[in-house]
């Protein structure tokens, strides 16, 4: 594949690094939210839902430039950041916390169904067996929300690969620094003779997505498995 | 040892119930909707009531005049549910073993022992999906076991399983209740489990305690008879004395023999024998040229009309009460009042046995 140069290799592992950290790092919030959503009555519960799911409905580049408000140098909290020396806006982890925030909702939206999948029976159960709330979590509830977990690290990590509004926005698209795959692909196309490379790197992106739902398929198959309920 | 005391307006039905549990198995019994699921989730703390005493063994779990509340795993009374909940993810083992994690005081019984006891061994490995109904029940009960109860709290265990299943799992109650220092807390609306398991009987009907006491006297009281459907009846407890060749077993109760179907018991064995009150005719005289093998003597204590039941007759007998429902129109025609000598007359057949008492 010699038809992707360095900077196009370099696009593919970082795409490859942001998703992963925009997905493991947004996976602990994520059943936090989940959770609290599936089972708990609270002031606000209608606001902290929209609040998650805004970033589907939103266009990509409001909520880019509005990471770029709140995150950039003169943001609120990118300012007390750079205080302690993170930057974000134009950077890497830019990228990832864009990509994080595109993909939060498809995660949230997964593990909420693998919540309320859990029959609150069994975790009772586990109460009148001595777990206190927070075994009969970590021994119950998270094991039994496994299957929804991996479709939900599954959709996160594929449609983080996948962002380009909100990145191109709050990240930018400097080679070998901010620019992943989709970014690479416009950066590509909009330069003439470069469409080979612009079709291996599509090529690339469609197999990364396809092998990802394979890949949660399976896993959740097995998982279901070992429940007993497939 | 429970005590529990609770006031609770469960939708349209105010429940107020109250009574003690001693060492064996205190059946909570009556039908769907009287309040006994209320009762055992409230002593599992599983529900707030909004009154409620509520102590094991002599430890407060609940008392809510002052304000006490001990959360369910703090309260080391183990459940076993009508769906069984076992755990999907673990084995059998771990399934058994769960409530050790987190139980501090030393095991009171050994995982080998209730293995042995449920016959669990062959199961061990296995995963909950690929038991059977009365499996899963069996490992229910070992879990609720092992992990170091105060109080067993079981909640209609056997209402999900078949027939077959449930003779299956009825005698592991009573090696439970028997073998196992641990006081048995078991809501069921089935005379015959009743009959069979019960130390202690605690009838429930709309929120109330109708009747309390002995399996004896609860079942050998009529108003057990509005509970109980077609099965109800007093119970005798009786002592095999030998087994026939014709396929009849003979037992004495109290002086009087019984003719039974063949039971699966030793010679010497003590039985209890329910005796439904719709099987038992009432005559004058000693009678003669019956089939009917089982006539005993004795006085009539009581005789109360109750509605939809026609009129039922408790006799004193040396074998114990025995309870007879007859028409109002019998009852005229043989003239019977409190004090008259009669006989009891039982088909063999019509006697069940319960268990062993």
């Amino acid at each position: 594949m010699d038809v992707l140069g360095p900077n196009e290799w370099q696009a593919v592992w970082l795409s490859l690094k942001v998703a992963t950290w925009a997905t493991a790092a947004t996976l602990p919030l994520g059943i936090g939210v989940a959770f609290a959503l599936a089972r708990w009555q609270f002031p606000g519960k209608a606001v902290l839902n929209a609040l998650v799911h805004l970033p589907l409905v939103l266009p990509p580049v409001v909520t880019g430039y509005l990471l770029l408000l709140t995150f950039g140098r003169q943001g609120v909290i990118g300012q007390f950041l750079h205080e302690f020396g993170i930057v974000l806006a134009f950077h890497w982890t830019g990228a990832a916390l864009a990509a994080a925030v595109m993909a939060f909702p498809l995660m949230v939206r997964a593990l909420r169904m693998a919540v309320e999948a859990v029959d609150p029976k069994l975790e009772q159960a586990a109460h009148t067996l001595g777990a206190s709330p927070i075994w009969v979590f970590f021994t119950v509830t998270l094991p039994l929300m496994l299957p929804g977990i991996l479709t939900g690290l599954i959709l996160a990590f594929a449609k983080a690969l996948g962002e380009f509004g909100a990145t191109i926005t709050f990240a930018a698209n400097i080679p070998g620094q901010t620019q992943t795959i989709p970014t690479a692909i416009y950066a590509a196309l909009q330069v003439p003779g470069q469409e080979a490379a612009a079709t291996w790197l599509v090529i690339l992106s469609i197999t990364l997505a396809l092998s990802a739902l394979l890949v949660s398929e399976l896993l959740a198959r097995q998982a279901r498995r070992r429940l007993g309920t497939a | 040892m429970l005590d529990v005391e609770i006031r609770h307006q469960l939708g349209q039905m105010a429940l107020d119930i109250g009574f003690t549990a001693p060492k064996g198995v205190t059946v909570l019994f009556g039908p769907s909707g009287a309040g006994k699921t209320t009762v055992i989730n409230a002593v599992a703390g599983l529900i707030r009531p909004e009154h409620a005493r509520i102590s094991v063994a002599g430890h407060r779990q609940c008392d809510t005049a002052n304000g006490i509340w001990v959360p369910p795993h703090k309260r080391q009374i183990g459940c076993i549910f009508q769906d069984a909940r076992l755990f999907p993810h673990l084995s059998v083992r771990s399934n058994l073993t769960y409530g050790r994690w987190f139980s501090r005081r030393p095991p009171v019984s050994k995982f080998a022992d209730i293995v042995d006891l449920l016959g669990l061994g062959l199961l061990l490995d296995r995963r909950p999906a690929t038991l059977s109904g009365g499996e899963k029940q069996r490992v229910a009960i070992g879990r609720a076991l092992l992990s170091n109860p105060k109080l067993i709290l079981a909640d209609e265990p056997l209402a999900a399983l078949d027939e077959a299943r449930k003779s299956e799992i009825l005698p592991y109650f009573e090696r439970l209740r028997d073998h196992v220092d641990i006081p048995i807390l078991y809501v069921s609306h089935s005379i015959q489990e009743v009959a069979r398991l019960a130390t202690t009987v605690v009838a429930l009907s709309q929120g109330r305690v109708l009747t309390s006491g002995t399996a004896t006297q609860v079942l050998g009281d009529p108003v057990i008879l509005h509970m109980g459907g077609k099965a109800a009846g007093a119970i005798l407890h009786a002592q095999v004395i030998c087994h026939h060749a014709d396929g009849l077993t003979e037992l004495n109760a109290g002086g009087q023999v019984i003719l039974v179907p063949r039971l699966d018991q030793v010679v010497g064995s003590l039985v209890r024998i329910r005796v439904s009150a719709q099987d038992v005719i009432l005559s004058r005289t000693p009678p003669k040229g019956l089939s009917a093998l089982n006539i005993i003597e004795g006085a009539i204590t009581d005789i109360r009309t109750e509605a939809g039941l026609g009129v039922v007759v408790s006799m004193g007998t040396s074998a114990g009460v025995i309870l007879a429902r007859l028409t109002q129109r019998s009852v005229g025609a043989l003239g019977l009042r409190v004090g008259d000598t009669c006989h009891a007359i039982m088909k063999s057949v019509a006697l069940a046995e319960t268990g062993v008492p």
